[in-house]
């Protein structure tokens, strides 16, 4: 036993040794987080594809062809073209364009608001909170899908309506656990400090509890990250998303990718392994931020 | 406990109650209805006394408030009131398709339970060894493939598969026939969707059974039934079974309720007229009444489904008692 815990101990040493540089950080997370790290991979090779389209391919994503409709992965395509002649790379390199804006817009402006309704909710208590959480526990009795889908038939179509669409659910989820996190921080001494030394309510919840809940803040965000890509998908897919010409991988496996699976399978291919690859490196990610910042959740 | 019961359906009720008026108002918030789209399609013309001749037909003129007590009083006479699309009663056009949709839910729980709970189990008997590995692999997969993409997948595996086996592509029947009709017929349609559905679903209960398992295999009395040289197979299925599955029966049993909704996606894939293609064909044309009946059962399963989770906890686990 004694042996055991002098080796922990090192461990920890060895992590607050103030000589670690970029690279030591990078190869410190890889052995502790093999799996995030990967997911994290895959997010940035994202951000750069979204970042960097116009230099990574210099074919017009929108741009019809007819002559080249349905050709096969080769030299002149690498991935194929679909219906319109459109070649398939650049349109999925465009599509995570399109799906880190939907995914980081409405998982940020979701688990924000939900940040200040939660905490607010929990700080006011009494009335405040009792109609806010009936007002979460509606909105949390519908499925994701169907929420966003009453919305866009409100809304209509189109990447705006759709991020609210997928916002409005993410509210209350978030709300709900910055919530039960804020109720304990409210009893900690300091908030009663900060209001007898006269602090307004919005200085108290803004720089008091909302700093001590970013845990579950960033956990939650971060996991809505998949969730949005995954649902700007799915509804893209069902015409009730992004339209076209725009450049969306949802809406790529809904152009005809059924019609033509037999004579052009790729169509139907590459558009869903490049959702899948996203949603998986997104999760991984959300799980590796989650692990690290909530030890009591920590995968055994 | 029928106190208990009673109390907790009573409070039922609010939730009910808030659902309805947010969708309600939700579907009314922006200008434009049914009457538009069905006179005017896209961008043409319509005379304006045609529409207005068309929402006093279907009750659009009427003031807010009086279409919101009209829709909530039909719960309490049982008349869902008629599509504003097709006409036909909306208690009609859904006993139509509940039973495909139905249906495909509850094979898809099947599908997700063959496959979720040998695994999980698996995974966490052998944890840390590439079984593990493997297993962890596909349902983290599982999560991140949009079911409707696995669709096309299965389709497009059928298609290919048929034409190299028997020389001819076979495709999954399109036209629905009840079980008790034609139960051949019936499976061969609708296994594929349940798979694809059910994978995923899988996904999330596996990761359920495998921690919940190994959270149990570290108690006292897995030790002590070990430690009395219990073989390994009875400790597991007889002694850390029976408590590592409870949360996964809550855990599919939510996910039965959001199969509901969930299938909205897959029945497009496989061209199957249930419940989530009425919903969204009756979101395109601003069907509101069709959409918001359709979403109020969708609720209403949701919340019965948490109901009765609360209820299976007490009665499998003793140490729960509501009262």
């Amino acid at each position: 036993m004694v042996a055991v815990s002098d080796i922990q101990v090192e461990a920890e040493f060895e992590d607050l040794s103030p000589k670690t540089t970029v690279m030591g950080m990078i190869s410190l997370m890889f052995r502790k987080q093999p799996l995030g790290s990967f997911g994290a991979i895959i997010v940035i090779a994202m951000i750069f594809m979204a970042v960097f389209a116009e230099i990574l391919t210099s074919i017009d994503p929108e741009d019809n062809n007819l002559e080249n409709m349905l050709t096969a992965p080769g030299e002149m395509f690498f991935l194929g073209t679909d219906q319109f002649g459109r070649d398939l790379l650049t349109r999925i390199i465009y599509g995570a364009r399109t799906a880190l804006f939907v995914g980081f817009t409405c998982a940020i402006i979701g688990s924000s608001l939900g940040l200040v309704l939660g905490v607010a909710s929990a700080y006011f208590g009494g009335m405040f909170d009792l109609i806010i959480q009936r007002v979460v526990d509606v909105i949390m009795a519908f499925p994701l899908i169907i929420l966003a889908l009453a919305v866009v038939a409100t809304l209509g179509p189109g990447v705006e309506n759709v991020i609210i669409a997928i916002t409005i659910p993410f509210i209350p989820q978030c709300a709900r656990v910055v919530r039960s996190n804020a109720l304990a921080i409210r009893e900690i001494p300091y908030i009663d400090a900060a209001r007898a030394l006269g602090f307004s309510h919005m200085r108290i919840i803004m720089r008091h509890m909302v700093p001590n809940v970013m845990a579950p803040f960033l956990i939650m965000l971060t996991s809505f990250l998949g969730q949005a890509i995954l649902l700007e998908a799915s509804l893209s897919y069902l015409g009730m998303g992004v339209q076209e010409p725009t450049a969306a991988w949802g809406l790529m496996l809904q152009g005809g990718a059924e019609e033509y699976a037999e004579s052009a399978p790729w169509v139907a291919i590459w558009p869903g392994i490049a959702i899948s690859l996203a949603v998986f490196g997104f999760n991984l990610f959300g799980d590796a931020v989650r692990d690290t910042l909530d030890p009591k959740l920590r995968s055994q | 406990m029928i106190k208990y019961l009673i109390k907790r359906l009573m409070l039922l009720l609010p939730t009910l109650l808030g659902a309805a008026v947010l969708v309600f108002f939700l579907l009314r918030l922006v200008p434009g209805d049914v009457c538009e789209i069905r006179l005017a399609g896209t961008g043409l013309y319509a005379d304006p006394a045609e529409i207005e001749l068309c929402r006093k037909d279907l009750g659009l003129d009427q003031p807010m408030f009086v279409q919101f007590f009209q829709f909530l009083w039909g719960y309490v006479t049982f008349d869902l009131g008629k599509s504003m699309w097709t006409g036909a009663p909306i208690t009609h056009e859904i006993s139509l398709r509940f039973h495909l949709t139905l249906q495909v839910a509850i094979m898809s729980t099947v599908v997700a339970i063959i496959i979720a709970i040998p695994f999980g189990i698996i995974s966490a008997v052998k944890q840390n060894t590439w079984i593990d590995y493997i297993v962890r692999w596909f349902s983290i997969a599982g999560i991140a493939m949009p079911s409707f993409w696995l669709g096309i997948l299965i389709i497009l595996g059928l298609l290919i598969g048929t034409q190299e086996v028997f020389g001819e592509p076979w495709m999954p029947p399109i036209e629905f026939k009840p079980i008790w009709e034609d139960p051949v017929w019936n499976i061969s349609q609708l296994i594929w969707p349940a798979v694809a559905t059910g994978y995923r679903y899988s996904a999330v209960a596996t990761r359920m059974t495998r921690s919940a398992l190994l959270e149990v295999l570290r108690e006292d009395y897995v030790r002590t039934a070990r430690a009395k040289g219990l073989v390994e197979k009875v400790i597991i299925n007889r002694h850390a079974l029976k408590n590592a599955l409870l949360p996964v029966v809550t855990i599919i049993s939510i996910e039965f309720a959001f199969l509901m909704g969930g299938l909205v996606v897959t029945e497009q894939v496989f061209n199957l007229n249930g419940l989530g293609r009425l919903f969204v064909e009756s979101v395109g044309a601003q069907d509101f009444n069709m959409t918001q009946q359709l979403v109020m059962l969708v609720v209403l399963i949701f919340v019965m489904m948490n109901f009765f989770v609360d209820i299976l906890y007490a009665w499998l686990d003793p140490r729960i008692r509501y009262s």
